[in-house]
């Protein structure tokens, strides 16, 4: 398995267990403020994402998660030409026509929302050839972006969709490079082409990394970074690089385009979102204030090991922390992570997401989020389970700009949605279906309603429950 | 609070257990045996020294013992970690804290985790407040097919960790074992047999062993594996995989295999069921993680078990020496995949005999560990509600009878910054 895999790099000393490093990617077509400085007339490798038939169908006397906090016993999901139609109690209006699913005893969130996957990137089989995540061979390369690596075969994301209820997720570059590249957020919809998984609208967001990554993968190379304090210097001549760059932009004499600087000067426009790998609570402390100095925001911090320490500071600038449960000790910028850290930065008022990172556990977001919510708990911090439903869901959506989209369960959104045959916060409970678009894309009662990549098919398994 | 009350207590039971035969009762909980049965409500689990005397419904108390009230709460044996490389890490990537293997060493099957198991690493105490009692613990392997000896361990927090050292060899013939070997299965598998028989020829004349293959040293440690004596742990994954090691016992016929990961045994289940070979599964590998693992699925362990395979988790190379606390949430994914159509999973009952009795009867040691049955190690575990799902927490636990604290570094970092800012003084002087 991969956790194979990364263990063995990390022991080796040659990799970054839990910090997998890829390639950028970016969703260039679907943006919804293309770079300034493209030549070209629309964007680039647009998003060729369209829904799949669906029929007007309601979810009743079922319990709703709408992933924004709240909670609806008894209730009503309403959806139709691949919208959220209603959301409400026993009395929510349904039209004639409607196909009825009985949700008695059942739950509903919206679709989750992993923010953080290398699906595609560093797909299973896990073999050199697919080991398609990180460009290390420079340490600043914000050019690349991951949607260029993305293998839609990989067998993953019918294993996130059938498990995990993932609707759409953030395909992130590796974390060996300060500048990783550009992320590219996918509908989890099989299909032939990366463009025909690209979430229609979604902003970019560019890969950072901090820490011991880049550090030891360019330092055993006799190359800078060997330091943090090399790192924080070649970040920061980027920036003060990318600056003039952007100054450059609408002169009478442009200058020469350049992809890196693109994308460098969309992060200063605000277009393009950061979603910056950082562990340790000293390092974020010096990452917000070198994003100050060249008026930049961090949408979120990833493998935010050690958030809690800086609760309150993380609260104040409004940066999300994207976590695990429970991860700990495959390195040492790993070693002071407790269970308690998304509930200590529930209790400051900051933004958590449980992200994965992970191909396995990116099919249960939901445990993980159940495990931290209950370490919460028995400290004595008060979560609800719609909270925590939030943590994967909403949260997430936001740190990734959609959530105007998808993300809850509200009406006029995107119908990515989950039935769960039981409380999703429960290790006994799975997902019955999925809707994505309001399309039906999962259905555990139906083995034809179930993905079979093209590297599955004729192989030992082909179509099994997995 | 109920923390440090707790510490409190087991330090004093440490001082007062070698004194006078102690006894302690447990009564009022959900009781789980381990082997497979039902729960029992209400009921009593009766420890005396270092031993269960009886557990279940109806249990005489005697007038002098200690009792525990644990009305509302779950009480069962503590979990046994099927495969692990559990105190041979701290951190692990920091290589002079991992003894997971030894890729400058000229020796392979001489190598022995007894002496490099740390009792005092921060995973044991971390898993030990997770209800983890425990644990076997192999070596990986980095210039041979061959990883070592490893062994069976407490996760107690007394300076003793070994409760059979030399428990098993363990041996690599799937993918890893082709690359440990030079590059085929054709290699590791004549690794494998020339190894044996080297280590035959150094048996009938010591003094003259003299080869290429192995050290002396290495050769005397595979001697008891020939001869049945000292089990094999075999890492293999997929099905062709699966049925070559089983066909090793046409030449090594006394060969007493478990087989570890094992990713397609559904597929040839008869076969591993009809070799009488046990296996220590992985639970939730369900991708083609490699060309060895192209029909995994969740399902696989309770195909196992239905053919009639002696099977329990194991979690090899899965965050082996830092996240044995993930067994109990395994188990309850397979108890889930009873309620998935098509899917094959395991009771409630089978799900957790698979992380405690079932490991520890393959480990031949189910006469003495992973269960509540009389006469069993009295590793018990109080939890506040079904200790497979996620909710539920551990309040108690006591290895061979012995309260033991669930203080950690983790737990000291989470009550230090309870709240993040500092107070009159900063972080560091609260403690």
């Amino acid at each position: 398995m991969k956790f194979r895999a990364l263990l063995a790099l990390a022991a080796g000393g040659t990799m970054l267990a839990g910090c997998a490093a890829t390639a950028a990617n970016t969703n260039s077509a679907s943006t919804a403020a293309p770079p300034k400085s493209s030549a070209s007339s629309g964007p680039a490798f647009p998003s060729t994402y369209q829904a799949y038939p669906s029929t007007p169908t309601a979810i009743t006397g079922v319990t709703i998660f709408d992933g924004e906090g709240g909670r609806i016993e008894n209730g009503t999901v309403f959806m139709a030409g691949g919208k959220i139609s209603s959301v409400g109690g026993p009395d929510t209006v349904i039209p004639a026509g409607t196909t009825i699913v009985d949700g008695a005893g059942k739950y509903v969130t919206p679709g989750i929302i992993d923010v953080h996957s290398h699906l595609g990137d560093y797909p299973t089989p896990s073999v050199a050839a697919h080991s398609d995540g990180n460009e290390a061979t420079s340490p600043v390369t914000p050019e690349v972006w991951a949607e260029h690596s993305v293998w839609p075969q990989d067998p993953g994301f019918s294993r996130a969709m059938a498990n995990g209820g993932i609707t759409s997720l953030q395909i992130l570059p590796g974390s060996a490079n300060l500048f990783g590249g550009r992320s590219v957020t996918l509908k989890n919809v099989p299909a032939r082409t990366v463009q025909r998984m690209k979430f229609p609208g979604a902003p970019y967001g560019m890969k950072m990394a901090c820490g011991e990554n880049p550090k030891r993968v360019y330092g055993s190379r006799n190359r800078m970074p060997s330091t943090r304090m090399g790192s924080l210097a070649l970040n920061r001549q980027t920036w003060i690089d990318a600056q003039e760059y952007r100054s450059k932009r609408n002169d009478a004499k442009p200058p020469k385009r350049d992809l890196g600087k693109e994308t460098l000067a969309g992060v200063l426009d605000g277009d393009i979102l950061v979603h910056n790998h950082c562990y340790r609570a000293d390092e974020m402390a010096q990452i917000i204030d070198m994003s100050k100095e060249f008026g930049y925001k961090v949408t979120a911090f990833h493998h935010a090991i050690e958030s809690y320490k800086i609760a309150d500071i993380l609260a104040n600038e409004g940066i999300c922390s994207a976590i695990w449960a429970d991860w700990w000790g495959f390195k040492m910028e790993a070693y002071d992570a407790i269970p308690e850290n998304a509930a200590l930065l529930q209790k400051a008022g900051a933004c958590v997401i449980i992200h994965s990172d992970d191909e396995n556990q990116i099919q249960r977001l939901n445990q993980e989020a159940a495990k931290a919510m209950a370490d919460g708990r028995a400290m004595g911090i008060e979560i609800s389970d719609a909270q925590a439903i939030q943590w994967i869901t909403y949260n997430p959506a936001k740190a990734m700009g959609i959530e105007k989209m998808t993300g809850s369960l509200k009406s006029g959104k995107m119908a990515d949605l989950v039935l769960w045959n039981g409380n999703p916060l429960s290790v006994y409970s799975r997902p019955d279906k999925v809707w994505i678009d309001g399309a039906l894309m999962f259905d555990s009662s139906d083995a034809a309603r179930r993905p079979v990549s093209d590297f599955e098919l004729g192989q030992p398994g082909e179509g099994d429950v997995k | 609070m109920k923390r440090l009350s707790l510490f409190l207590a087991s330090a004093a039971a440490l001082m007062a257990a070698p004194l006078a035969a102690q006894t302690t009762a447990i009564i009022g909980g959900k009781v789980v045996i381990g082997d497979g049965s039902a729960p029992i409500e209400g009921g009593t689990v009766l420890i005396r020294n270092d031993k269960v005397v009886a557990a279940g419904a109806n249990i005489a108390i005697p007038a002098d013992a200690r009792r525990i009230d644990a009305t509302g709460k779950w009480v069962t044996p503590g979990v046994f970690a099927g495969f692990s490389r559990i105190g041979l890490v701290e951190v692990g990537a920091v290589t002079q804290t991992n003894d997971m293997n030894a890729s400058g060493s000229p020796f392979s099957a001489a190598l022995d985790v007894q002496y490099a198991i740390n009792p005092f690493a921060s995973p044991v105490s971390v898993n030990r407040a997770a209800g983890v009692t425990r644990a076997v613990v192999s070596p990986s392997t980095a210039n041979s097919i061959f990883g070592g000896y490893g062994a069976v361990i407490d996760l107690g927090q007394d300076e003793n960790p070994i409760t059979k050292a030399r428990a098993f060899q363990f041996v690599e013939l799937g993918e890893t074992g082709h690359s440990r070997a030079g590059g085929s299965r054709a290699a590791s598998h004549i690794a494998f047999r020339a190894m044996l028989e080297e280590a035959r020829t150094y048996a009938r004349n010591p003094a003259a062993f003299d080869s290429d293959l192995l050290k002396a040293s290495d050769a005397k440690a595979l001697l008891p594996v020939i001869s049945g004596n000292t089990k094999l742990l075999i890492h293999v994954e997929s099905a062709n995989d699966i049925l070559k090691v089983l066909d090793l016992r046409k030449d090594f016929p006394a060969l007493d295999m478990v087989l570890v990961g094992v990713n397609e045994g559904w597929r040839v289940a008869e076969h591993i069921a009809a070799a009488g070979v046990p296996v220590l599964a992985s639970a939730l590998s369900d991708l083609p993680y490699g060309f060895e693992d192209l029909s995994a699925t969740q399902s696989n362990i309770g195909r196992m078990k239905d053919a009639g395979v002696k099977v329990a988790i194991g979690m090899i190379n899965d965050r082996d020496a830092h996240q044995l606390r993930y067994s109990v949430q395994y188990a309850g994914n397979l108890v889930a995949l009873t309620r998935v159509p098509r899917a094959t999973g395991l009771t409630w009952d089978e799900a957790f005999a698979a992380i405690s009795s079932v490991p520890a009867e393959i480990m031949d040691m189910g006469g003495q560990l992973g269960s509540l049955r009389a006469g069993r190690k009295a590793d018990v575990v109080i939890w506040t509600g079904d200790p497979l799902e996620l909710s539920s927490q551990v309040e108690t636990v006591m290895i061979d009878g012995v309260d033991q604290s669930l203080s950690n570094r983790q737990m000291r970092l989470r009550d230090r910054y309870r709240d993040p800012a500092p107070g009159a003084l900063p972080k560091a002087y609260d403690r």
